[in-house]
C-alpha cells in the first residue's frame, strides 16, 4: 500500500548515503537490495525445512500403497479412494457438517451483535466488546472445552442446577459441539465483519430513507448486497476455522462425534488399527484441500469486500 | 442537510434499541456465564460445600510443574526463533527486497492452509524416517536431538510454522506505521552504520509489533495441544487434559486460570494498541 508512495517520494534517496562519501546511488541501492534477499533467506530455508518437509511426505505418504501380500510400495490412489470411503467418509461428511452449522450460526450471530455495537452511541462498550472479540476468537482449544464441561457437561454446574439431564441434554453430541465452537466462532464473526458495517455509509441510509424505503427495504436492497463479499468471506473463514478445530473436540467428546480431526489422530497413533497411517496422511490431504478452497474463495472476496469499503 | 436528516435518522434508533439490548444481553450471558459456572464448579464440590482444594493442591500436583516449565521454554524458544527469522526478513523487504513481498506473503499463509492436525501427521511421517532410513547416518542423531523429550526442539520449529501468520500480521501492522527507509536514511546521514541504524532507530520504533507478535506466539504455544498430543510430549495442555479423567475439579481450575491470564495478556496488548499512536512519538531517548 505504501510501497508507490515511499518509491515515488524517494527515488533519489533510495540508497541510503554511506557516511564519510556519499557513494553512487545505484551501487549502494543493489548492495541493499542485495543484503534485503539476503535478510529473507533464512526464512525461506526455514519454512522450506520445518513446512516443506512434513509437507512433502504427507503427500509421499498420502499417495504410497503398500501391497498387503508382498509389502512392496508403489504409489497410487488407493488411500485416498480409501479415505472417501466408510468411517473416513463419515468423519469428513461429519466435520463438514459440524463446520457448515456453526459457521453459519456464527455468522448470523456475529453480525447482529456486531451491528448492535457498532450502532450503538456508547464508545466504550464497541471498544470493550471489540477488544474481547480479539481475545476469544483466537483461542478455543483445551481450556475452553473444560469451561463448558463445568457448566454443561454431565456433572456441570448448569446441568445440576437446571436439571438438564432429564431433558436428554448432552454435551458431547452434534449440538453440544456447535455451542462450544460458536463460543470462539462469534467474536471471529465480530471481527470480520465490524470494519465491513463501519463502512456502510449514514448517506445510502438516509438516501434510501428519503426515497421512502422501509428499514427492511434498505438492508435487502442496498445493505445486505454490499456487505455480500464480507458476509461469505467471513463465512468461508469461520467455516475454515471450525473445520481445522481439534483440540477442543479431543478434550471434550472424545470420539463420540465422527469428527475428521479425531480419525486423524486415533489413526496416527494407532489407535484403530495398525497401518493406517498412510490414510491418515490422505485424509490429512483431504483437510488440506478443503482449507486450500476456503482460502481460494476467502482472498478474493475480502479483496472485493476492501474495493467496495474503502 | 443535518436538519433534514436528524429526525429520520433519530427514529430507527430508537426503535432498534430493544433487539440492541437482548442481543447484548444474550452475548454477555453466553461469554460470561461458563467461565463463572468453571469457577463455581472449582469451589463447590457437591457434598462438601465450599472449599479452596483444587487451588491449592494445584502446585503439588504431580507433573504441573514439568509440564509448565516446558510450555514456557518451548514459548521463549518459539518466540526467540520466530522473531529472528521474521524481523529481518520483513524489515528488509521494506528497505531493499520489495519484489520478494509476495514470497514472504505466500510463505506466511501456508500455514493458513494446513490445519495443525495435517501438519503434525506430516511431522510424524518425518520423524518416522529417521529410524526407518538414516540410522547408519549422522543425520540420525539430529532426529533423536529434535526428539529429546527433555526439551523438544520439534515442538519449538512446529509452532514457529503455526505462529508465521500472525507474527507476519503484527510486524506488518507495526512496519506500515513507521517509514522504515526515512528512518535509516536519517540514521546513516546522522553517521550511523547500516546495523546502527536498524538496532537503535527501527527496532526501538517496532516495540509495540514485537510485543504483540510475542505475546500472540506465547499465547499460542501455552495453549498447543494438537502437536504436542500427537507427538507424544507431555507440555501445559496436554497436562491438564491427561489429569481430566482423575481430577476434573483441578483440570477446571487449571483452566480457567491460564485462560484468565492468557486472557489479561492479550487484554493488556489490546490497551497497548490502543494506545500506540502516541507513545511512538516519545521514544526517543
Amino acid at each position: 500500500m505504501t510501497t508507490p508512495r515511499t518509491a515515488a517520494a524517494s527515488p533519489a534517496a533510495a540508497a541510503p548515503a554511506a557516511p564519510p562519501a556519499p557513494a553512487p546511488a545505484a551501487r549502494t541501492g543493489r548492495r541493499t537490495r542485495r543484503s534485503g534477499a539476503l535478510a529473507v533467506v533464512p526464512l525461506l530455508l526455514f519454512t522450506a525445512v520445518a513446512f516443506g518437509l512434513p509437507a512433502v511426505a504427507m503427500l509421499d505418504g498420502a499417495f504410497t500403497v503398500e501391497d498387503p501380500v508382498t509389502g512392496a510400495a508403489s504409489y497410487g490412489l488407493g488411500n485416498l479412494t480409501a479415505s472417501w470411503q466408510g468411517a473416513y467418509l463419515t468423519a469428513l461428511v461429519g466435520s463438514v457438517k459440524l463446520s457448515a452449522t456453526s459457521a453459519v450460526l456464527a455468522a448470523v450471530l456475529g453480525l447482529l451483535l456486531a451491528q448492535a455495537v457498532v450502532t450503538s452511541p456508547l464508545r466504550a462498550l464497541r471498544e470493550a466488546v471489540l477488544t474481547a472479540s480479539g481475545v476469544l476468537a483466537n483461542f478455543g482449544g483445551v481450556p475452553l472445552a473444560f469451561a463448558f464441561v463445568a457448566t454443561l457437561g454431565n456433572s456441570g454446574v448448569l446441568t445440576r442446577e437446571l436439571s438438564l439431564a432429564d431433558t436428554g441434554w448432552s454435551l458431547y453430541s452434534f449440538w453440544g459441539l456447535v455451542l462450544v465452537y460458536l463460543y470462539f466462532l462469534v467474536p471471529l464473526m465480530v471481527l470480520t465483519i465490524t470494519p465491513a458495517l463501519d463502512g456502510l455509509r449514514t448517506q445510502w441510509r438516509e438516501a434510501a430513507q428519503n426515497n421512502g424505503a422501509t428499514h427492511r427495504q434498505y438492508w435487502q436492497h442496498v445493505a445486505l448486497p454490499v456487505l455480500a463479499p464480507s458476509l461469505l468471506g467471513g463465512l468461508v473463514l469461520l467455516f475454515g476455522s471450525a473445520f481445522a478445530a481439534y483440540a477442543t473436540a479431543a478434550a471434550m467428546v472424545g470420539s463420540s462425534v465422527p469428527l475428521v480431526t479425531l480419525q486423524i489422530a486415533d489413526a496416527i497413533s494407532g489407535n484403530v488399527l495398525i497401518g493406517q497411517e498412510n490414510v491418515a496422511l490422505a485424509l490429512s490431504l483431504d483437510m488440506v484441500l478443503v482449507a486450500g478452497l476456503v482460502m481460494a474463495v476467502y482472498l478474493p472476496l475480502q479483496r472485493r469486500s476492501a474495493r467496495w469499503l474503502a | 442537510m443535518a436538519r433534514l436528516t436528524a429526525r429520520p435518522a433519530a427514529r430507527p434508533g430508537r426503535a432498534t434499541t430493544p433487539w440492541r439490548a437482548l442481543v447484548l444481553t444474550a452475548a454477555a450471558l453466553y461469554f460470561l456465564v461458563p467461565l463463572a459456572a468453571s469457577v463455581v464448579f472449582t469451589v463447590d464440590v457437591p457434598g462438601q460445600g465450599l472449599n479452596l482444594d483444587a487451588y491449592t493442591r494445584i502446585l503439588d500436583t504431580e507433573g504441573f510443574l514439568p509440564s509448565l516449565l516446558l510450555s514456557l521454554g518451548l514459548a521463549a524458544a518459539t518466540i526467540a526463533v520466530v522473531l529472528l527469522l521474521m524481523v529481518p526478513a520483513t524489515v528488509a523487504l521494506r528497505l531493499g527486497a520489495p519484489k520478494l513481498r509476495p514470497v514472504v506473503e505466500i510463505v506466511c499463509s501456508l500455514p493458513l492452509v494446513v490445519p495443525p492436525i495435517a501438519f503434525v501427521a506430516g511431522i510424524g511421517t518425518v520423524l518416522k524416517w529417521g529410524p526407518e532410513h538414516l540410522s547408519r547416518t549422522p543425520l540420525f542423531q539430529t532426529f533423536v536431538a529434535v526428539q529429546n523429550p527433555d526439551f523438544p526442539l520439534v515442538l519449538v520449529l512446529a509452532h514457529a510454522v503455526m505462529a508465521l501468520p500472525f507474527v507476519h500480521r503484527a510486524l506488518d501492522a507495526g512496519l506500515r506505521a513507521i517509514d522504515v527507509r526515512t528512518l535509516v536514511e536519517a540514521a546513516r546521514s546522522c553517521g550511523a552504520s547500516l546495523p546502527h541504524a536498524l538496532l537503535r532507530a527501527v527496532l526501538p520504533n517496532l516495540r509495540g509489533a514485537l510485543l504483540s507478535a510475542s505475546f500472540l506466539t506465547f499465547a499460542l504455544v501455552l495453549g498447543e495441544f494438537t502437536t504436542a498430543q500427537l507427538l507424544g510430549f507431555r507440555p501445559f495442555a496436554v497436562w491438564i487434559v491427561n489429569i481430566s479423567g482423575s481430577q476434573a475439579q483441578m483440570s477446571v481450575a487449571v483452566s480457567v486460570m491460564s485462560l484468565l491470564v492468557t486472557w489479561l495478556l492479550l487484554l493488556f496488548l489490546a490497551g497497548l494498541g490502543g494506545r500506540r499512536t502516541p507513545s511512538s512519538t516519545t521514544d526517543r531517548k
